[in-house]
């Protein structure tokens, strides 16, 4: 038992200790430890990822060129994101220059992922925590319809369509074959939304599932399959072809006309079924946008995302910005670069992993991971069968990156947060006008809700920038420019002896980073930095507090035994677990504890 | 009270036209003659909604997102309708305790009448640690599971033969689920991930035929599985004449000619992806310009670069006979040809004996 000053918190785990494993809807393992006091707030929080895959040892000693096949394989949820960032690696370790169609396609299966991976996030995998399915049974159909056609002009709100969606789904209940619904926590005293809204929110839940699946078909034309489409270093592998010969087999204007018909229905459904649906909900649950704040009014980064001009990701170029703020100085954006030993590191004091030095952090191009699974003596169960772990030890299988030194959150959050100081009108507008809507001041964007919110205004600014790429795709074809790949350096042979280079990504859950270092056409190491690990992360040697442990920090819990309020901040971050727990060694060591049973 | 999925269906408001056109799509997507559609709709008609249980080990969760994107039938309705998914944590509303109370009760009231699908798979390594929802090893979980199931689905490269985390040197000793299940059959759909409507086609079979569909030696069924991309890809005939792209975006590729040269697995690789397509037959990799990457083939991680020709990799050349590529393509070269005419034996000893499927896989590893 301890008491722990770190950031300005309080960490206290004297009281009784909850244990939520594994956390549902979220992509990956992740398990979360929390003490609670005697009035049931939350006053010690702990994040564990509960999975390792080591992708990065098997990438040694492969053809660069195939390195976004393996690490696209890190996560099938916000699915690309790794391969993008992987062939920008090698681009910027070969300087190779890609075309500017090459530019704006990548921009345009990006944009879609934010937009299909923001909207499933919000209805499956967040939803459920605000929305009680059973409590929708009671809704009067009629005030339903009223309700819809208040705040949008969506067509689909008729009150018959309600009063068909509520028998179907009393009749799914009524077969006690509840499905994923079974055992939620329905009727939980923090579901605050009246019947009529939950009604609302459970038929979108269903039109988003149907939906989501045509938003991915754009990376479907452009990338041949969703999930995992193909990439290709020094361009995309599509070619165009609008009026010759052989047009069928290329990208031609029925392809085109497919992407932009989908960039329409997008739109649609973003702006008049997420978006209405965000700000209806979030209206009944203002109290959360006090609530779960962790890091976010102090520490947030974004690498910037979306060039607007080809090979440049300058501040002029990048149309999501790049920077840091520390300590909640809004006024001060600092310049964040991927290639500065100084700024990046990684610290494995409290991870399963260990260094030559304790306490030592190291930048991913210098990166050691030497798995090392040892529990601390607190530690409550046996090594196979843990029943409670022991965070004044090593307690995860995340190790903890700090930007220089200090811990940061990372996400839409993090990136409206900085467009917003930045005075970006594109960034600045809509979360005035979300903070007007709700009547609440501007320090409520620094929350659980404030997250959730910020994500809804993306996945919209997505949308609409999936029309500007493909508006400036069509004026590139129009002016006869059709290229898309540069093979200058696709020959290993014309390659540098040694080469090395840094890729950045906003993904849509916040800053990623690839590194890789190429020795004899080769790759000789590979480090990867993810969302997920900045958030999730473990403490450090400071016992600083990453942003899911801050974040879960004073929440009142009403039932303790049903951890609604748990799932609703760190579903808010929207966990990718898959992408946090695979970092390997770069000297690429082979493991050698295996026990084969 | 136990509902059949007409039932369910009907009282969604489904009309029996829809209902009937429904199962003619299904009975079309499973490659099936119309005149099985009036024997889904007879099938799916009397009987009551299947437990399925879904575990993730160490993977992506590219399965459970590729099955989202079923257009026919929707998710929605496979999710609501067909099946009852009791455990799915990448969907299901409850979490830790609730969750696992969840899949201990379905186990319970369905012993024997539950079918497990695995998404992932269990690494050994580190005493099964490094994978540990609640705390233990997922290698532990997964044979719990699978104990009293009815039949086992392995979605996935993962699940089927170990895929990325497997690849060389295989740092956590990832296996496929089959190295720690030996008692049950396993049906393999592999790919990195499937196609959606592979994934609910194979489901929607078991439902309606109530057994598991026919599978070859590795334990795919044979419905999606048993020909080559190269076979049924509509740059079949550039292939045959000669036309190839020689590199990225040049006059070849802007006409849609071959991709063999580019280092397209297409002849080596075995699945739907030529003929079903991807989300909604939307395209293919081979139709939006990229070679096949063979992520649906055992091992497709270490076979060299993507970019390879396969004549680079494997010793046959354009002209080599169909036999001669498939066997190199089920990986049995060399020595393994023993090993297949050994499974081959033990199939038409023990044909349409589930046990064929498990005993070629147990010859072949």
């Amino acid at each position: 038992m301890s008491v722990i000053e770190t950031q300005g918190f309080t960490l206290d785990n004297s009281g009784k200790r909850i244990v939520v494993d594994p956390v549902t809807r979220i992509e990956g393992h992740l398990r979360i430890e929390a003490n609670l006091d005697d009035k049931n707030v939350i006053r010690n929080a702990v994040s564990t990822g509960t999975m390792w895959r080591g992708l990065e040892v098997i990438l040694k000693g492969r053809d660069p060129r195939d390195a976004w096949a393996f690490v696209e394989r890190i996560c099938g949820v916000c699915t690309g994101v790794h391969a993008l960032v992987s062939v920008r690696a090698v681009e910027d370790a070969l300087k190779i220059q890609i075309p500017d169609n090459a530019n704006i396609v990548r921009n345009l299966m990006h944009a879609t992922l934010y937009a299909q991976d923001h909207l499933v996030h919000f209805y499956h995998l967040h939803a459920l925590d605000w929305v009680d399915v059973v409590s929708a049974l009671s809704a009067d159909p009629k005030k339903t319809s009223e309700l819809a056609q208040s705040i949008s002009n969506w067509p689909k709100s008729s009150p018959g369509y309600y009063r068909d969606l509520q028998t179907r789904l009393k009749k799914f209940v009524a077969s006690g074959q509840l499905g994923p619904f079974r055992n939620g926590y329905w009727g939980h005293p923090a579901y605050k939304l009246p019947p009529e809204a939950n009604l609302m929110a459970v038929a979108h839940y269903l039109e988003a599932l149907d939906f989501q699946k045509e938003i991915v078909k754009i990376q479907t034309i452009f990338g041949g399959k969703n999930p995992h489409p193909n990439w290709l270093v020094g361009g995309v592998p599509c070619s165009f072809n609008l009026e010759n010969t052989g047009a069928v087999g290329a990208i031609n204007m029925e392809r085109l006309n497919m992407v932009s018909s989908i960039i329409d229905q997008t739109i649609d459904f973003i702006d008049n079924v997420y978006l209405p649906d965000l700000l209806a909900i979030a209206s009944f649950y203002k109290d959360w946008a006090a609530i779960g704040g962790g890091l976010s009014s102090q520490n947030l980064m974004s690498y910037g995302e979306f060039p607007d001009i080809a090979n440049d990701d300058s501040e002029k170029s990048l149309l999501m910005p790049r920077g840091a703020i520390i300590g909640g100085k809004l006024t001060e954006i600092l310049p964040v670069s991927l290639k500065d030993p100084e700024q990046i590191q990684e610290f494995v004091d409290h991870s399963w992993y260990k260094y030559g030095d304790a306490g030592k952090g190291l930048h991913p191009f210098e990166g050691v991971t030497d798995p090392d699974f040892v529990l601390g003596k607190g530690t409550k169960g046996t090594p196979t069968a843990i029943d409670q772990l022991d965070e004044s030890a090593k307690y995860s299988w995340i190790k903890s990156p700090r930007w220089r030194g200090q811990p940061m959150e990372v996400g839409p959050l993090a990136r409206y947060v900085l467009g917003y100081a930045m005075g970006k009108p594109e960034f600045k507008e809509p979360v005035d006008m979300v903070l007007k809507k709700l009547d609440v001041p501007l320090p409520a964007i620094f929350s659980t809700l404030g997250r959730t919110a910020a994500r809804g205004l993306e996945a919209s600014w997505a949308a609409h920038k999936m029309r500007y790429f493909y508006d400036k795709l069509i004026a590139n074809l129009k002016a006869g420019n059709f290229a898309t790949a540069n093979v200058d350096s696709w020959e290993p042979r014309t390659w540098p002896a040694t080469a090395q280079g840094a890729g950045y990504c906003e993904a849509p859950r916040g800053s990623l980073g690839h590194w890789i270092k190429i020795k004899d056409t080769r790759i000789d190491n590979y480090q990867c930095v993810v969302p997920t690990t900045w958030n999730a992360s473990p403490r450090d040697a400071k016992n600083q507090i990453g942003a899911y442990e801050a974040a879960l920090l004073n929440t009142p819990m009403a039932i303790p035994e049903q951890p609604l309020e748990i799932l609703r901040t760190i579903h808010s971050f929207d966990p990718c677990l898959a992408c946090a727990t695979h970092v390997i060694s770069p000297e690429g060591e082979e493991i050698t504890r295996v026990t084969v049973r | 009270m136990t509902e059949t999925f007409y039932d369910v269906m009907r009282r969604q408001g489904i009309t029996r036209r829809s209902y009937l056109k429904f199962c003619s799509l299904t009975a079309a997507s499973l490659g099936l003659a119309p005149a099985f559609a009036p024997r889904i709709a007879h099938a799916l008609e009397t009987k009551p909604r299947t437990p399925v249980l879904w575990l993730h080990g160490l993977e992506c969760t590219c399965c459970t997102e590729s099955f989202i994107r079923s257009a026919h039938p929707l998710a929605k309705d496979v999710i609501l309708s067909m099946i009852s998914l009791d455990y799915d944590d990448t969907i299901m509303a409850a979490a830790g305790h609730q969750a696992e109370a969840a899949l201990e009760e379905v186990m319970k009231e369905y012993k024997g009448n539950y079918i497990l699908a695995v998404e992932g798979n269990p690494p050994l390594g580190n005493d099964g640690m490094y994978c540990m929802p609640g705390g233990r090893p997922f290698v532990e979980k997964l044979k719990h599971v699978a104990k009293d199931a009815k039949a086992v689905i392995a979605w996935g490269s993962c699940a089927s033969w170990g895929c990325v985390q497997a690849a060389k040197p295989n740092p956590t000793t990832a296996v496929p689920i089959n190295k720690v299940i030996t008692d049950k059959p396993i049906i393999k759909v592999p790919g990195c991930p499937p196609i959606a409507e592979v994934m609910t086609g194979v489901i929607t079979y078991m439902l309606t035929f109530d057994r598991i569909p026919e599978l070859d030696r590795q334990g795919r069924p044979k419905m999606f599985y048993s020909q080559r991309i190269h076979d049924k890809c509509y740059r079949r005939p550039h292939f045959d004449a000669g036309q190839f792209v020689e590199a990225w975006d040049d006059e070849g590729a802007r006409m849609g000619y071959c991709l063999y040269k580019m280092g397209c697995k297409g002849p080596t690789t075995y699945n739907a992806c030529s003929t079903v397509r991807w989300n909604e037959g939307t395209s293919f990799p081979i139709q939006s310009g990229h070679g096949c990457i063979g992520c649906s083939e055992d091992g497709f991680w270490d076979k060299g670069s993507f970019y390879d020709r396969l004549t680079n990799i494997k010793q046959f050349g354009v002209e080599a006979n169909a036999d001669r590529i498939g066997l190199i393509a089920a990986g049995v070269v060399g020595a393994g040809v023993v090993a297949h005419a050994a499974a081959s034996a033990l199939q038409r000893a023990s044909r349409r004996d589930k046990a064929s499927a498990d005993s070629a896989q147990k010859v072949e590893n």
